[in-house]
């Protein structure tokens, strides 16, 4: 049996969710795989797992994988991670979110579970527009570019999420590409692997709605213009600021170390037992 | 010398008798935000649940904080906010979450006057409504309240008890004036208190159906990590918790939210009646409004007036058995209220022409005195 068959049998839910939401050539089901093999390689036990969305299109992910999955409100799933994490802490919790969804109406929890410093993985797919309400303009929808509501053209600066999760005060950060599929892998499993509040971008086409309005081509024209522009961290290194202007920085931003609430709590917790609380 | 350290004499706030209940309730989780009148329940729950192996934190916002304790809740733990008008609203969005995903958890919310910023340190009973619709789509809610310190305690537990036992939220609402206020409380740890926990689920994981309709309406709710993986959603879902646009699904499962509640009025329904027996004027109230009124009652049977109080513990579901009860005999019932008539308006409903029902209503943020009771009762009367 093919290694992406045994895959799909072991992690898939088979029963009555598929066909899936998503339209063809969507950049979603690559970020998944790369979730699913980050996963395997590492050997989690699914009953360890518990994925957590919020609303949108990536919002729908947890839906078709088997774990213990919490499919919350929107911009929300953080908040709810924290708790999951907090009352159970031998949980893997991983985190899936859209752009609108993280930076939005999620912003601010984004930043406070970064500043925190909780044990969680986000992950998210970040495609530069609202795609499952039809295609509005997001914050990370660039200077001048079209959307629904803005058919004129977008005024609004966008948000960097890698760059923001840098400076809220995440221990790990990842940018990746659809495209650049393995390496979205090793992102995962770095990302998996780190304690403390860890982030991957992934980078990612909306062809339906964003490539649509702004005459992009499909899915395939999209994926290259990916290639064609992601820069990675190492070569990044090596040219001038000229060149990597308007580029995309995929790779590893970040890898520090800083104490995780979770084991700082229990720090609190001895504390309070022994009396020492003030 | 063991008896004495069993029985504890104390002297407690509204908020700190919420904040025993909910331990001894098994409560081991909470998020919140601070706020005025509650915050007393996050300052004393951050020093005590790092005691018992719990777990406190304060978020970003009341948004967060329900949140975090829904996330809590599907991972197994007794968990609570508590909160005062402004951040209620905020909590309005994850209410209706834990509502449709059936998850428990208790929600404490010292009423302040409102609307908006309103009256941080004034109490207030305008929430009544809120508790009820305030979140989106049509959902049960079961609402208490309390008037004592020794009700914080025994009705934060029993909030507890509904929401663990029904799978939803709890709304506990108190005021400012109970929140702040101290009365002595005698806790005896040998007490008998019933605690109830959820009901797990006893088939194998492959055998689980995580939203079945049980008779009883609530279905066994298996915890994140104990090997029974399932989804949940706030989208409207079928048994086995996936979404669904099916009407011969949507429908019955709608109905089984109300269902839980509404075959289970006994259960969730508290009233305590005062004096009521031979009244002809019936003074129904709750919270603080509930202390005044019942002063009102001894200075008016002191002057041989057959005047009762019916208290209202659990607001919603509305109690039409305690007020039907009180019709039987009252030919008025005076409903004091410090809002612009958030009962009052659901008394006149089960009134059926039997009796006049009298609102009176105080929005200027000081409570209602029990002169001011008797003087409406002279005014109708």
């Amino acid at each position: 049996m093919p290694e992406i068959t045994k895959l799909i049998h072991k992690y898939l839910r088979h029963d009555k969710k598929f066909p899936h939401v998503w339209c063809p050539g969507c950049g979603i089901g690559i970020m998944l795989g790369a979730l699913i093999r980050a996963i395997d390689r590492i050997g989690y036990e699914k009953d360890d797992i518990v994925l957590v969305s919020g609303i949108g299109c990536s919002g729908r992910l947890p839906v078709y994988v088997d774990f213990n999955t919490l499919h919350t409100t929107h911009g929300r799933a953080l908040t709810f991670a924290t708790g999951v994490k907090l009352a159970k802490p031998n949980l893997k919790v991983i985190v899936i979110m859209g752009d609108g969804d993280a930076v939005a109406i999620g912003g601010n929890h984004f930043i406070h579970a970064a500043r925190r410093n909780i044990d969680v993985t986000a992950i998210i797919l970040n495609n530069s527009i609202y795609g499952m309400t039809g295609g509005q303009y997001s914050p990370t929808t660039p200077y001048g570019m079209r959307s629904t509501t803005s058919v004129y053209s977008n005024i609004e600066q966008s948000f960097k999420i890698s760059e923001l999760a840098v400076t809220a005060g995440a221990v790990f950060v990842g940018r990746g590409t659809v495209y650049h599929a393995k390496l979205l892998d090793s992102l995962m499993e770095k990302a998996f692997l780190k304690q403390g509040f860890s982030v991957v971008e992934v980078i990612a086409h909306c062809h339906t709605q964003y490539g649509r309005q702004n005459r992009l081509g499909g899915a395939v024209e999209m994926m290259e213009w990916q290639r064609d522009h992601a820069v990675t961290v190492e070569k990044a290194a090596t040219l001038k600021p000229e060149e990597v202007k308007d580029k995309i920085l995929i790779g590893v931003l970040v890898d520090k170390e800083l104490p995780v609430f979770q084991s700082e709590y229990e720090r609190i917790r001895e504390r309070a037992k022994g009396g020492a609380g003030r | 010398m063991k008896k004495r350290s069993q029985k504890k004499e104390l002297l407690l706030q509204g908020n700190e008798a919420v904040v025993e209940g909910a331990l001894r309730a098994g409560c081991r989780f909470f998020a919140g935000y601070p706020i005025t009148p509650a915050t007393e329940i996050s300052e004393i729950l951050s020093v005590r649940l790092p005691q018992v192996e719990g777990t406190f934190i304060q978020m970003e916002d009341e948004i967060a904080s329900l949140g975090a304790v829904i996330g809590a809740s599907l991972a197994g733990a007794k968990a609570m906010t508590a909160t005062s008008g402004p951040g209620f609203s905020l909590m309005q969005e994850n209410l209706g979450f834990a509502v449709i995903a059936e998850v428990p958890c208790v929600i404490v919310n010292v009423m302040r006057g409102g609307p908006s910023t309103g009256l941080p340190t004034f109490p207030s009973q305008s929430d009544v409504m809120q508790a009820r619709w305030g979140t989106h789509g049509d959902h049960p809610a079961i609402v208490l309240s309390a008037s004592t310190v020794r009700e914080c305690y025994d009705i934060t537990i029993k909030a507890f008890n509904l929401s663990e036992k029904f799978r939803m939220p709890v709304i506990l609402l108190i005021d400012e004036v109970v929140g702040h206020m101290r009365e002595k409380m005698t806790l005896s740890e040998m007490e008998d208190v019933e605690i109830v926990n959820r009901i797990k689920p006893t088939v194998p994981p492959e055998w689980y159906i995580p939203y079945e309709d049980a008779p009883s309406g609530v279905p066994a709710m298996a915890n994140f990590g104990e090997g029974y993986r399932y989804h949940v959603t706030g989208l409207t879902h079928d048994i086995r918790g996936f979404p669904t646009s099916r009407p011969d699904e949507i429908g019955p499962f709608i109905n089984r939210l109300f269902r839980k509640v509404n075959q289970n009025f006994s259960e969730i329904q508290m009233a305590e009646f005062f004096q009521t027996d031979d009244a002809e004027i019936t003074i129904v109230a709750y919270g603080c409004v509930a202390r005044s009124a019942k002063r009102a009652v001894i200075m008016a049977r002191e002057k041989g007036r057959k005047v009762g109080l019916l208290k209202l513990i659990t607001l919603w579901p509305f109690m039409r058995s305690a007020v039907e009860k009180v019709l039987q005999t009252s030919r008025m019932l005076i409903v004091p209220e410090m809002n612009m008539g958030q009962i009052s308006r659901e008394v006149k409903r089960v009134n059926r022409e039997t009796a006049k029902v009298f609102a009176l209503n105080k929005v200027d943020g000081t409570i209602i005195t029990p002169e001011e009771i008797l003087t409406r009762i002279k005014e109708v009367a």
